[in-house]
């Protein structure tokens, strides 16, 4: 019976060949190629077709030949190290990009099967389709009111002044912001604070019905409650809107994303079900960035 | 990125990180290895009539129940403070179910002490003591074997437990069968018995919480959960 006591495990007793582990835990791609990206990149129903992107500033190519579809009414989440580009992939999608002059786009990038980068194509038009919220709040000097009630007014989807009340209000519900602002419109938008200043933004950005928002780092410079309520109001703006949110907050795309991209100098590695992305994902890149391995 | 290879939990930018999972990872296969000699205790003192051994096993579940305790806690710590991903959230979940198993297995072999006292008590003369020490030293080698494919993270060892399984749950089938035919020879057996019986069964327990652990490992190793699941099934995951 004692031979029973020569099976005892204890970390100590281990023999050394089985102490330098064999570990086999480890995703099975662990190499970038370009123009490859590993999990789901593409959507049934997509409201974004992007192929082959790439993305110039001056000489350095900064987004190299990527494809992904964006679903409809999809909330996707882009991660990645500072300087992987997703936010200039991000700036793509309503040409934010036009605006630096040594920044080139190639590639095919299709709004509802329309290409975003035809020389035709009306800008002012592309961005109120496809509306975007900074990083840090940027309201406006002006009422809260005249906040929310400006992109309608030059786009003139308000004829009457009672059907413009009626987009304010609606556009400062949907932001969660009604309740704490409506006794004072008339306020200056700077005074309010950070989160407040945020969700204005937001509802600014919805005021002209877009189809999709674009979220460069929504929450950054809020603290967590008002970060929970931005969080709280994209769940609810999924419903009717298209949603791309570029987040250095991985527990932030990890709560509010249907599906997770990751970008890495330049390329996208990985895009897959975030529920998948964050328990096991398949690219040895997203493992060590959001297991906090390299950053 | 990790680059060593023995130190998959090991090479996060915070080194606090790093040692927390160690710690944890430490502390499990120590509770495993005081859990795997109380079970083996047990079987000592049930086959060599050692009373004095089997209360040694009955006192030192306490200390088993204490590092469940306090290895849920530090993992609850670690979630609270460090909110895992991937393969390290793999860990420190798999570890909260394991550590549920392993305190199981230690119930077990305090129940095996229990009636080992019993039985010493009666004193009659040893039936069915063959099958106990059969199935004894199979699970025990396989709660083992499920403890070092922890800590290699092997599935493949952690599938051959799996099957192992089987074999267990037929070799007790086989005692339960003989050790009825002594109690149909005679009825005076029938206590005795009955008191073996229970302490094959909760051998087969021991041996269902290795295939658990087994299972945990898999899902550790390959991000996929294989329980409920067909063994066929887990050798498709493990084979990828």
């Amino acid at each position: 019976m004692n031979t029973l006591n020569s099976t005892i495990t204890s970390e100590a007793n281990l023999p050394e060949e089985t102490r330098a582990q064999k570990y086999d835990d480890k995703p099975a791609e662990t190499v970038i190629e370009e123009g490859r990206t590993v999990g789901k990149p593409l959507a049934s129903d997509p409201k974004f077709k992007l192929r082959n992107v790439e993305v110039f500033y001056g000489e350095a190519r900064a987004i190299k030949n990527i494809s992904l579809d964006i679903g409809r009414n999809e909330v996707i989440a882009f991660i990645g190290p500072s300087g992987c580009g997703k936010s200039t992939f991000l700036r793509c999608l309503n040409r934010m990009n036009d605006s630096i002059d040594i920044c080139r786009v190639k590639g095919s990038l299709q709004l509802d099967d329309q290409d975003i980068y035809d020389p035709k194509r009306d800008v002012v038009e592309l961005r109120a389709r496809v509306g975007m919220v900074f990083q840090k709040p940027n309201p406006f000097p002006k009422s809260i009111y005249d906040n929310v009630a400006y992109g309608p007014r030059i786009h003139g989807l308000a004829n009457r002044k009672s059907d413009l009340d009626d987009i304010v209000e609606s556009s400062l519900r949907k932001a969660g912001l009604w309740d704490e602002v409506k006794d004072r419109l008339d306020a200056s938008a700077t005074g309010m604070s950070g989160g407040q200043q945020q969700r204005l933004c937001i509802a600014r950005a919805i005021a002209v019905s877009p189809e999709v928002v674009l979220m460069d780092e929504p929450c950054s410079a809020l603290d967590p409650i008002a970060t929970a309520k931005v969080e709280e109001l994209i769940a609810e703006l999924s419903a009717s809107y298209t949603i791309v949110i570029v987040t250095h907050s991985m527990q932030q795309a990890a709560r509010v994303s249907n599906r997770t991209a990751y970008f890495h100098l330049g390329h996208l590695v990985e895009v897959n079900d975030t529920t998948k992305v964050f328990t096991s994902p398949e690219h040895e890149l997203t493992e060590s960035y959001i297991t906090g391995r390299f950053g | 990125m990790p680059t060593r290879k023995d130190d998959v939990y090991g090479d996060h930018i915070s080194h606090k990180f790093n040692d927390e999972l160690a710690e944890l990872k430490t502390q499990f296969l120590k509770m495993g290895g005081m859990v795997e000699s109380q079970v083996d205790k047990a079987l000592i003192a049930l086959v060599d009539n050692d009373g004095h051994l089997a209360e040694e096993v009955r006192a030192g579940d306490k200390a088993v129940d204490r590092m469940e305790v306090d290895i849920d806690e530090e993992a609850t710590l670690i979630i609270a403070r460090r909110q895992p991903t991937a393969r390290d959230l793999r860990l420190v979940i798999s570890v909260i179910k394991m550590v549920a198993d392993l305190e199981r297995v230690g119930d077990e072999a305090k129940k095996i002490a229990k009636l080992a006292i019993k039985l010493s008590e009666e004193g009659q003369a040893p039936r069915g003591y063959v099958e106990v020490r059969h199935i004894g030293n199979h699970v025990l080698s396989m709660l083992h074997d499920a403890l070092d494919a922890f800590a290699r993270l092997d599935s493949e060892q952690a599938l051959r437990i799996m099957k192992e399984d089987k074999r267990v749950d037929e070799e007790y089938q086989a005692a339960a069968r003989t050790l009825l035919t002594f109690m149909m020879e005679d009825t005076r057996n029938i206590s005795r018995c009955m008191s073996v019986m229970w302490v094959l069964r909760a051998l087969e327990r021991v041996g269902d919480h290795a295939c658990n652990i087994a299972e945990n490992v898999i899902f550790m190793v390959k991000g996929e959960d294989v329980r409920h699941t067909p063994v066929e099934e887990a050798e498709k995951v493990v084979g990828r």
